[in-house]
């Protein structure tokens, strides 16, 4: 018998997030570093302690090792307690048979045990592929004051990038009349954020019955907030405010990096009263060198830096030995930057080592033709040789030989 | 691997008179040390990593912050269902803390309750990655009664008590010499030692009944003739804090970069308390040469051959040079400071200038104001 939960939140975090390539070769997307020493995942997963909220599923599919590993007993967030906190839950075989997650309506049907167990009265859908802090608490009592049946989180975004979202169109009231699928002509700037709050016992309905209902994709915005739209249920939106990047694509990944050095940005990990936890990797404090030049720049614990290191991110134990430039870069943990080597506008993966005088990416300002120019990605566990150029936009899956020189 | 025939102890509340700078407000075992950790972390780190299992940590008065910083011993591996962490306090109307051998007595409830067959005891004044499973591996080959852990150097001028051992050619203790007149290069006993459990406490019980109270002259000194005592040498960094200058001067060795290979060898990591700082931030206009820095730091001014604990701020047009600046300190714009120990929580307001000298570090105190 586990205690009631009031709330229980069920993360997707199962998707492949091919836009990302080489970064989610062998790992899902939550699972993506950022900001120096963070996972996608470690925002989702504070917001929902910070917030309150003990139960917390994790619907895994897509290189679940590194995710797995990475939450383990959830003890990070605090959430490994004695009858709640996280729990795993990838596919599994079930004595009608087996079936992988077909949507993400599919994976929430599939773990209906996992939710009833709690017997919540609220269930939050949150998905692993943004960048925000938010406070769900008030999201859900904004669904209980309008007696909502679900609640969509949306936030406001530029009428000219509206038509890349799912667009709300709302009463005065807050309450929903339509939903658009990233409309050719906007009619309202409330994009949907994917965080949906719902009363379980509707949720547990549609979701029961989406399943039996053929030609169905069991997705969510796709198949149920539509069908509960027009069956007349109680949807509202929940307009929030602050800083939220979907963070899906090489390019908004590295601008969301960098927005952490801008500070007007208003996105502030070092406010105590909304920590955002993560796995702390155990090593020394970081060395900045005689030689060293650094400014500007977010850099982790482990850290060894020799060389020239401005506006970028630096994750745990990466080396950039003398002579060696980062520029706009952002270098995942246990990354090394050779002597000499030129690292700018690119994201260069865990453990990947850059040989001495390689050339990697470019300033946009020297590149003629811009369709040429773009964030230059190097894939984990490489190397790249001695001298070796690596134009932007390139895509880095393999080893580089060096050139000599 | 993990779980073998040792327990540890370690003293946590000895040597504090010898830099009362810094201890006014902990005790040794809690001091900051190196941008991250309490010195503590290191003979719990070299424990956790040469497998042992059982620490017991002995605090005398004072304890709070050292019972914050390990908590159930969690980030050392030692939060466990067999053997684990025990924060060892007096019993206040039973026990008796006065030293070292009351204080072990005072323990061999403790000790009797183990299972393990020896014991490894250290204390918290010296900052070393030791692996105590080489001190064992020659313990045995020694078939020694206890090996003492000793380095060759010139004996630390404060060092309390210091003990300075002789050898044979084997390598087994032929003299013992407390508190004499050492020049020069002498093996001096580093306050850490390898016995069996069972002569630990026959040895303390024996003591006690003599009222023979003193560990060193009682046990080591007098003991040596009968029983097979030999040394361990340790070559490694190793810095004994008898001062506060040799506080300040061990925590600038770490800016040597076979220090910090020796120190933070990531096969034997230096665990200590998690907090989620962020990555440091390093603003426009910010100089930092030659610093040793810990993740949570806001920096905006200058910093050259300092170390910085977490979350400290340096304010725009600050300049702060050979300082050791601990947790949470803040320094606001156009300040100086150079050859400064500051302590915790310290809020160094704006245009301050702050001066000590290598010899002499001046200190500022916990959460002042400046």
């Amino acid at each position: 018998m586990y205690p009631k939960q009031e709330v229980v939140a069920m993360l997707l975090a199962g998707g492949q997030g091919s836009r990302l390539g080489v970064l989610t070769q062998k790992l899902a997307k939550p699972a993506v570093p950022y900001g120096g020493k963070y996972r996608i995942i470690d925002f989702p997963l504070s917001n929902c302690v910070n917030s309150g909220i003990d139960a917390v599923g994790v619907l895994t599919q897509y290189q679940p090792l590194v995710l797995n590993e990475y939450i383990g007993t959830g003890q990070p967030w605090d959430l490994d307690s004695n009858s709640s906190g996280v729990s795993v839950l990838s596919p599994y075989q079930q004595v009608k048979g087996a079936d992988w997650y077909s949507g993400t309506a599919n994976a929430i049907y599939q773990n209906i045990n996992y939710i009833d167990r709690y017997n919540p009265d609220y269930v939050v859908i949150l998905s692993g592929d943004h960048i925000y802090k938010m406070d769900y608490s008030k999201m859900i009592a904004d669904h209980k004051k309008n007696n909502a049946d679900c609640t969509i989180a949306v936030i406001d975004v530029p009428l000219a990038e509206a038509s890349r979202f799912g667009i709300m169109n709302t009463n005065p009231d807050g309450s929903i009349y339509e939903f658009e699928e990233k409309p050719a002509h906007p009619k309202s700037t409330n994009a949907s954020m994917g965080i949906y709050v719902f009363s379980y016992d509707k949720l547990r309905k549609y979701l029961i019955e989406d399943e039996e209902t053929e030609g169905s994709s069991h997705d969510f915005g796709k198949d149920i907030l539509p069908k509960m739209l027009e069956d007349g249920l109680r949807m509202f939106a929940y307009q929030f405010q602050g800083y939220w990047k979907d963070v899906g694509t090489i390019d908004s990944l590295w601008e969301s990096n960098m927005d952490l050095l801008d500070p007007n940005v208003p996105l502030d990990l070092t406010d105590e009263s909304w920590k955002i936890y993560s796995r702390n990797p155990v090593v020394p404090p970081q060395y900045i060198s005689e030689e060293a030049q650094v400014q500007n720049s977010l850099i982790a614990d482990g850290c060894s830096i020799s060389g020239s290191v401005d506006f970028s991110v630096l994750f745990s134990n990466v080396v950039v030995k003398p002579g060696a430039v980062v520029q706009d870069s952002i270098i995942m943990p246990g990354a090394v930057i050779e002597e000499g080597a030129v690292v700018q506008y690119a994201i260069v993966s865990e453990n990947t080592v850059i040989g001495k005088n390689a050339v990697i990416g470019a300033r946009p300002e020297t590149i003629v033709d811009k369709d040429q120019w773009g964030i230059a990605v190097i894939g984990d566990n490489l190397k790249i040789g001695q001298g070796a150029k690596i134009a932007p936009k390139a895509m880095v899956s393999k080893d580089v030989e060096g050139v000599e020189e | 691997m993990r779980g073998n025939n040792i327990m540890g102890i370690i003293f946590a509340n000895l040597h504090e008179n010898l830099i009362s700078e810094l201890t006014e407000v902990r005790i040794m075992g809690a001091v900051p040390f190196g941008g991250k950790y309490r010195l503590i972390d290191f003979p719990l780190s070299n424990m956790v990593n040469s497998g042992i299992n059982k620490v017991g940590v002995i605090t005398k008065s004072n304890y709070q912050s050292i019972m914050d910083h390990v908590g159930n011993g969690k980030a050392w591996d030692l939060s466990r269902k067999q053997g684990g962490l025990f924060i060892l306090p007096p019993f206040t109307d039973k026990s008796e803390y006065s030293n070292r051998m009351t204080t072990l007595n005072s323990i061999l409830p403790f000790l009797q309750n183990s299972t393990q067959e020896y014991v490894v005891i250290s204390d918290c004044d010296t900052v070393c990655n030791i692996d105590f499973q080489d001190v064992c591996r020659k313990h045995l080959e020694n078939d020694a009664d206890i090996t003492l852990v000793y380095k060759r150097d010139q004996v630390p001028e404060k060092l309390h008590d210091p003990t300075v051992l002789s050898f044979d050619a084997k390598g087994r203790v032929i003299d013992v010499l407390i508190n004499g007149d050492f020049s020069g290069s002498c093996s001096y006993y580093m306050n850490m030692l390898f016995i069996k459990r069972e002569l630990l406490m026959e040895l303390v019980k024996k003591c006690i009944s003599r009222n023979t109270l003193n560990f060193k002259r009682d046990i080591i000194q007098g003991e040596y003739k009968e029983l097979n005592i030999y040394g361990y040498e340790f070559k490694g960094f190793s810095p004994q804090i008898t001062s506060v200058a040799d506080y300040f001067n061990a925590n600038m060795a770490l800016m040597k970069p076979e220090v910090r290979a020796d120190l933070f060898n990531a096969n034997r990591p230096i665990y200590t308390k998690v907090r989620d700082d962020m990555p440091t931030k390093y603003g426009l206009g910010s100089k930092v040469t030659n610093s040793l820095i810990a993740n949570g730091c806001t920096i905006e001014g200058e910093v050259e051959n300092c170390v910085l604990f977490k979350g400290v701020h340096i304010g725009k047009g600050t300049k702060v040079s050979n300082c050791v600046i601990m947790q949470d300190t803040k320094i606001g714009a156009d300040s100086s400071l150079n050859y400064v120990i500051v302590d915790k929580d310290v809020v160094i307001k704006n245009e301050r200038t702050l001066m000590g000298f290598l010899s002499y570090p001046v200190c500022i105190s916990k959460g002042s104001v400046v």
